[in-house]
């Protein structure tokens, strides 16, 4: 598991609170990371910097306990944004997965 | 088509056509991938009955394609998302692969009464458009992420709706990094043409009084140099991405780069070096690493690993050296082009 990919140590604005988690799991299936695991109930920051903020544990948390300020890593998109350029056609390239 | 308690739904095999397997080639070269589009809505893949699972995915040719041909054998309702055309990654991260749109498509298509159950089974990485509790908070449906590869959805639907851990986790194996070369090679080539057209036109002008050879000579020089920069960064890069040294883009970009000036320096270049040939060639010791590393910096998008907040970091360093050695190649190679 921890010999995947990794980009830039410390950037990630993923933040957990603790007290809010029901310990549900939603947050570990939709990680396609890896980045959270789950202990005596409760979810924990296992991986921070493998965290590629897509903001599907935020989305999918009934109880709000995860925040992500989620987008895609996408310097084409940044650059297009930084030009006013609305079209940010960047993400769509990936046909990986269906 | 077959007949459901609502009327007639499409029905759909597995095994894909010639006619499948060619679209989705073009859609990798860029050829009318944003018009490659199947109808929203349900279909049936064999004879699903009222038991069945229901899968559900994008309006996306490619990524219904996937999805049906990983299940040959298999009796299932598949429910097409109005995506724009878009794949369930990129459509989640926008948010039309949605809570909304996925809510509005169940009663538009009357699924409650298709079926007897109340289960849905997602591509996992639908996650960031989807919230699995208001989901069924809103419609009913309970939503099961399945695994990320549609090619782990037989295991996941015989273990009874259980994925491995591994089937959650989003690889970057060298197969889907070369998958991607096509569209990264267009994406250069179309902006590496006008550039080289540019620089034919400043060496003939450069060389108004002169030699035409001689301008044709800088000219085809910039042209190779410029495949040389797409080569390193728009196919090599993406290729040899985790053994590249570094963790930002365009520092594996400019490894290459630097290895691509280095492998012309050998193969040639030498023979052409004068007094003014030296400033050339500086020139393109700067240009050839530098449009490497932004070529690099660019794939950051088709990555599967990349954070926004990582991209932003690496730019504020990246993007303003590009430029300055991109100015700094430019003037050394007008010097080379118009003084001497």
């Amino acid at each position: 598991m921890r010999n995947q990919l990794m980009y830039l140590r410390d950037v990630v604005t993923l933040s957990l609170d603790r007290m809010k988690c029901v310990g549900c799991g939603t947050c570990l299936l939709v990680c396609p990371r890896a980045v959270l695991s789950l202990t005596n109930g409760k979810v924990e920051i296992a991986d921070r910097d493998a965290c590629m903020e897509c903001g599907a544990c935020a989305r999918n948390c009934p109880a709000e306990a995860l925040q992500v300020r989620s987008g895609v890593g996408c310097a084409t998109a940044v650059i297009n944004s930084m030009l006013g350029r609305k079209k940010s056609s960047c993400c769509c390239t990936i046909d990986s997965e269906g | 088509m077959i007949q459901t308690p609502v009327g007639p739904v499409p029905q759909v095999s597995s095994s894909l056509t010639w006619g499948d397997r060619l679209g989705t080639f073009k859609a990798r070269w860029g050829i009318g991938r944003m018009h490659y589009t199947i109808e929203p809505g349900l279909y049936a893949l064999g004879k699903p009955d009222e038991q069945s699972p229901i899968l559900v995915t994008a309006n996306y040719k490619m990524s219904f394609d996937k999805l049906r041909e990983t299940l040959p054998g298999w009796n299932a309702w598949i429910l097409v998302l109005d995506t724009g055309g878009i794949n369930v990654w990129c459509a989640s991260g926008k948010g039309t692969f949605g809570t909304m749109e996925l809510v509005g498509r169940i009663k538009s298509s009357s699924l409650e009464k298709i079926v007897s159950h109340r289960e849905l089974i997602l591509p996992q990485l639908s996650g960031p458009g989807v919230a699995a509790h208001l989901v069924k908070k809103l419609s009913g449906f309970k939503v099961n992420y399945g695994p990320i590869r549609s090619a782990d959805l037989p295991t996941f639907l015989d273990d009874g709706l259980k994925a491995a851990p591994e089937m959650r986790l989003k690889t970057f194996t060298i197969w889907e990094r070369v998958v991607l070369i096509p569209m990264e090679l267009i994406e250069a080539f179309k902006a590496g043409l006008i550039v080289i057209l540019i620089f034919f036109l400043l060496a003939f002008l450069g060389n108004s009084g002169g030699i035409w050879t001689n301008s044709l000579r800088h000219g085809f020089l910039a042209a190779v140099a410029i495949l040389a920069a797409i080569l390193a960064g728009a196919v090599l890069t993406p290729l040899l991405l985790p053994w590249l040294p570094g963790r930002a883009f365009s520092l594996k970009g400019l490894t290459l780069g630097v290895l691509a000036v280095a492998m012309l320096m050998v193969f040639g270049w030498n023979g052409w070096v004068t007094s003014t040939g030296r400033l050339e060639i500086l020139a393109w010791v700067f240009l050839i690493p530098t449009a490497s590393a932004y070529l690099a910096m660019n794939f950051t998008g088709a990555s599967t690993y990349t954070s926004l907040s990582g991209v932003k970091k690496e730019m504020r360093w990246a993007l303003p050296l590009q430029i300055g050695a991109g100015i700094v190649g430019m003037i050394l190679w007008l010097g080379s082009n118009f003084i001497a």
